[in-house]
């Protein structure tokens, strides 16, 4: 598609001897919007930080356009940054807050109004210019970082969880804003974020990290469907995460019984982790199931019912519009491009069973971003 | 309801100390010792300007220093981490669990004619100076006392400055020193206008520093206000007079500051 921007090269960063990122190998299209999506302290915002000039790897290379600008300090990058926290100037009416970077550029006055005033009707903040950053909503303040990081046209804009301290609905309008934002002006946005549906709304590449190692990387739809290990696909979505056998090619192996796949390429006999999603099995009566379960808990969820279903001890998630009570049998059928068959990896066995499910519940909830979480 | 409760003590301690006596120094002022009212005293302060001259020049001169001193020393305390912050919070803080008294008296030893620089000077065959006793002992004094009211206000500033937003400004293309006039400094100015307040007012009406390093040539108005109540001088109503004026010229001043650091946020007024 189009040109390459910025390479980070075997980048490794350790605090003593905690290792944050551990032999990063990036590339960065120009123009693209590119999500680093991961846990707290997976190494997503160190990345950023690299890339804005603000931390240098301990070892390994950040090529900017080709060139290498691992010592070139942040206020002479050509890239702009979004915080978390607005990080607005308190001190500076809106105005001056958008102008700041174009007056230190020594942007002519009538200019630097002009910039300005697009710039805040870009976010739709125009006429905003005169009041105090502590006379807005948290949103208005974060279009206004937005508004002064793009007034100066960088070539690329960096964005730390922009969005983390806004409430839900809130966070959907920006999310469609932004995207719309990065198609008006045609820069690459390189967003950080912890939340998988945000990546998955607004990226055209996300990134998914752990651990300081980058676990896959691909278009939304790539990461949703062919998930490649245990780790992304419990990541994003609801993944339920089996043990199996690949006895063949198109032949997957699970609870002793064959069924048939579309995955290929696996080692005879080889033992796999097999993803089914929630939402791709059907429940049927008890006689016409590939496996047949009990039901142990329902939660209405509004669109569909959320059941969990006991199959010999280890339980899945099904998300079906079809009620069954709890203690029911029920029988259940999955479409050969149901399956999803991955490779073993040290994630392997430890993600994708719902015997704990309300807890995990609760922990998403509690999954509400905190301040600097990595640092 | 509770929390008004609360609050009565409080107003209780402020209307026994703090507004009668204002209320006695105001009736003191504009009376005579037959306390028939007059202004007399207000009319006659004018063969005081020298002293209420030297007593604001020393006190802005002292003020001017600590900033100088005390700025640099916040700014680099503030961006410090550990231990060496430690270090030298304590060296700030130690001299004021000192009796007052005794710290400037120890100047004294240090500064006198026979004391410690001088036989110092001599020891290596320098010639003796005049330290005590002169205007620059008294600002030296006041310096060396009121500094950690300079320092910790702008420290605290300064420290809590969130550290992304000097990131937000490097990253708008600010170079240090930019970062350092546009956002640091004027982000810090509340505590530089507190640490003002807090050193100017308690040297403007000091007495003890001019008394004992200034050696009574150097007369300012603490002095004049305590020969008025304590001194052979005794006239306690010409001693508010002056208290009083003092008091509304120290408070002009502070509006004045206020005027400046608006929407900085407030000095406090002491």
């Amino acid at each position: 598609m189009s040109k390459e921007l910025i390479r980070l090269s075997d980048c490794v960063v350790k605090y003593d001897d905690d290792i944050i990122l551990d032999h990063l190998n990036l590339y960065i299209n120009d123009k693209e919007f590119l999500t680093l999506l991961g846990p707290s302290g997976c190494g997503k915002t160190t990345t950023l930080r690299i890339i804005g000039g603000f931390q240098k790897p301990t070892s390994g290379d950040v090529f900017f356009d080709g060139l290498r600008i691992n010592d070139v300090p942040p206020h002479k990058r050509k890239v702009n940054t979004v915080f978390q926290k607005y990080a607005l100037f308190t001190h500076m009416n809106i105005f001056e807050n958008v102008a700041f970077g174009l007056r230190i550029a020594k942007v002519p006055e009538p200019e630097i109004r002009t910039r300005v005033e697009e710039a805040l009707a870009l976010v739709n903040l125009a006429g905003y210019g005169k009041r105090s950053v502590n006379s807005l909503s948290g949103g208005q303040q974060q279009r206004v970082a937005i508004a002064r990081a793009i007034v100066n046209r960088p070539q690329v804009l960096l964005l730390d969880e922009p969005l983390g301290a806004l409430d839900l609905k809130l966070r959907k309008d920006m999310q469609i804003e932004l995207k719309r934002i990065q198609q008006q002006v045609g820069i690459t946005f390189i967003y950080v974020t912890h939340d998988q549906e945000e990546a998955l709304t607004m990226s055209d590449t996300v990134v998914v990290m752990d651990k300081g190692n980058i676990q896959q990387i691909g278009t939304p739809e790539d990461i949703y469907n062919e998930p490649k290990n245990a780790f992304v696909a419990d990541f994003i979505g609801e993944s339920n995460i089996i043990d199996g056998i690949m006895y063949e090619d198109k032949i997957v192996g699970m609870y002793g019984k064959k069924f048939p796949c579309l995955d290929s390429g696996f080692s005879p006999n080889e033992p796999v982790d097999v993803v089914i999603r929630p939402e791709d099995i059907d429940i049927v009566p008890v006689e016409q199931g590939q496996l047949t379960g009990t039901v142990t808990e329902v939660t209405f969820k509004g669109m569909h019912y959320d059941i969990i279903v006991d199959f010999r001890g280890f339980k899945w998630l099904i998300q079906t519009t079809d009620f069954s009570p709890v203690g029911s049998r029920i029988g259940v059928k999955i479409d050969p491009d149901g399956f999803h068959v991955m490779k073993k990896s040290r994630y392997s066995g430890m993600f994708g069973d719902y015997s704990s499910y309300s807890e995990e519940y609760d922990e998403l909830n509690e999954d509400t971003p905190e301040g600097s979480d990595e640092e | 309801m509770k929390s008004k409760g609360i609050a009565i003590p409080y107003v209780v301690w402020m209307a026994v100390f703090v507004v009668a006596p204002l209320v006695v120094v105001v009736v003191y002022a504009f009376t005579n010792r037959d306390w028939s009212v007059t202004l007399d005293h207000f009319t006659t302060l004018g063969q005081y300007a020298g002293v209420f001259g030297r007593s604001f020049l020393l006190a802005f001169v002292a003020t001017i220093v600590c900033i100088l001193i005390g700025y640099p020393l916040a700014y680099f305390l503030a961006r410090e981490r550990g231990r060496l912050r430690g270090m030298a919070m304590l060296l700030i803080m130690l001299p004021m669990w000192m009796n007052f008294l005794l710290r400037t008296y120890s100047w004294v030893f240090l500064l006198e004619r026979n004391g410690f620089f001088n036989n110092l000077l001599s020891a290596i065959g320098l010639p003796k100076l005049d330290i005590i006793n002169t205007s620059g002992a008294v600002v030296l004094g006041m310096v060396y006392n009121f500094l950690p009211f300079m320092v910790l206000p702008i420290f605290s500033v300064i420290e809590k400055i969130d550290p992304r937003v000097i990131e937000a400004a490097q990253d708008l293309g600010a170079d240090s020193a930019t970062v350092f006039r546009r956002i640091t400094f004027p982000l810090s100015l509340p505590g530089v206008l507190s640490g003002i307040t807090m050193v100017f007012i308690p040297s403007v009406s000091t007495f003890v520093i001019s008394r004992l390093l200034g050696g009574g040539k150097t007369l300012l108005l603490g002095d004049l206000i305590e020969m008025q109540f304590l001194g052979s001088a005794y006239n306690p109503h010409l001693g508010s007079a002056i208290s009083l004026v003092m008091m509304v010229i120290v408070l002009i001043c502070m509006g004045v500051m206020n005027r400046f650091g608006e929407g900085e946020g407030e000095a406090v007024l002491l």
